[in-house]
């Protein structure tokens, strides 16, 4: 039963101020950000960075909803992924975990390398130049929720691939948003 | 099979005078809708974040459609969202591509008045089409 004190110990000292694993859909999508959003305004939190924090969390809980279970001969199989939010003085860190293909990370990588190389002004031009020419994807994506979790929070992404088994690794994503206004 | 009959002409009868009036509740993850064309109130306002964007904007992207037939000698079309996901903004640019040909189009682009990203998110779509946009805060 000590694990329950050790998972308590770990999200005090990571800062976490929530956490979910599971099978994510819209509708726990919307419990999460009810939950997050109710955090921030007892917290006191300011609305500018709130609705980033809201922004990047929609994404980034978006992205798992359409990505995280896909069909393998034919057969549909939905894999747990993780997803977590932080809060220290200086910042959140809207993070997030799910199962991925070895085959899809090359393209995958690429894109994320392209968005971290970008300022604020090549981000813009990207996001306009997805947005001209994209069409909705089977999934429901448009292809803009990297550039735009890049824009909103004005860091670059941070991300990394443990492996799992000889078909997955796990495609963890780290988007903090600073918690001091611009300018 | 005669009253369906007698129904449709009848629609087609007033086809070019009366258009329906599209009317959705917003929730927690779609905005509020209204598009009336007889008292000239076009308005998408809230939260977009559905789970199925292309699906949810369809009957939107119809009504238009059929307003571009007949539509008003001017129409200010009003955006006031407090937030909006990426699948959305690509279908609000659909939308305002939409709009895009219709006559004394004019986009009214409401944004919280701390809300810079909704301000610049305005301004792209802006640069993005040939409509002239007014910006307003709340």
């Amino acid at each position: 039963m000590n694990y329950i004190y050790d998972l308590h110990r770990t999200m005090m000292s990571q800062n976490l101020i929530l956490v979910f694993q599971g099978d994510f859909t819209q509708e726990t999508t919307k419990s999460i950000l009810t939950m997050a959003e109710r955090n921030l305004d007892s917290s006191g939190e300011e609305s500018t960075i709130k609705r980033k924090v809201f922004n990047v969390m929609v994404e980034a809980l978006q992205n798992i909803v359409k990505h995280s279970d896909e069909l393998v001969d034919g057969e549909k199989h939905s894999h747990a992924a993780i997803f977590l939010i932080g809060r220290e003085t200086n910042r959140y860190s809207i993070m997030s975990g799910n199962p991925i293909r070895k085959t899809n990370i090359a393209g995958l990588q690429k894109k994320l390398d392209q968005i971290n190389t970008l300022d604020k002004e090549g981000l813009k031009e990207l996001y306009k130049g997805i947005i001209k020419n994209t069409t909705i994807s089977d999934k429901g994506g448009a292809g803009l929720g990297f550039v735009d979790m890049a824009r909103k929070s004005g860091a670059k992404l941070e991300f990394s691939f443990p492996e799992m088994n000889a078909e997955y690794c796990f495609f963890c994503l780290k988007v903090n948003v600073p918690r001091e206004s611009e300018n | 099979m005669y009253r369906v009959k007698v129904k449709i002409n009848v629609e087609q009868f007033y086809t070019d005078t009366i258009m329906e009036i599209l009317n959705l509740e917003g929730a927690e993850d779609t905005p509020k809708i209204i598009l009336d064309k007889k008292n000239g109130i076009f308005e998408i306002s809230g939260r977009s974040l559905p789970e199925d964007s292309a699906e949810f904007y369809r009957p939107v992207l119809e009504w238009i459609g059929s307003y571009a037939k007949e539509a008003n000698g001017s129409t200010e079309f009003v955006f006031k969202l407090e937030y909006f996901n990426t699948a959305s903004s690509k279908l609000i640019l659909d939308v305002l591509s939409a709009l895009e040909d219709i006559q004394g189009m004019k986009i009214m682009w409401y944004y919280h008045e701390d809300d810079e990203d909704m301000e610049e998110a305005g301004q792209e779509f802006s640069e993005l089409v040939e409509i002239p946009f007014e910006f307003k805060t709340y």
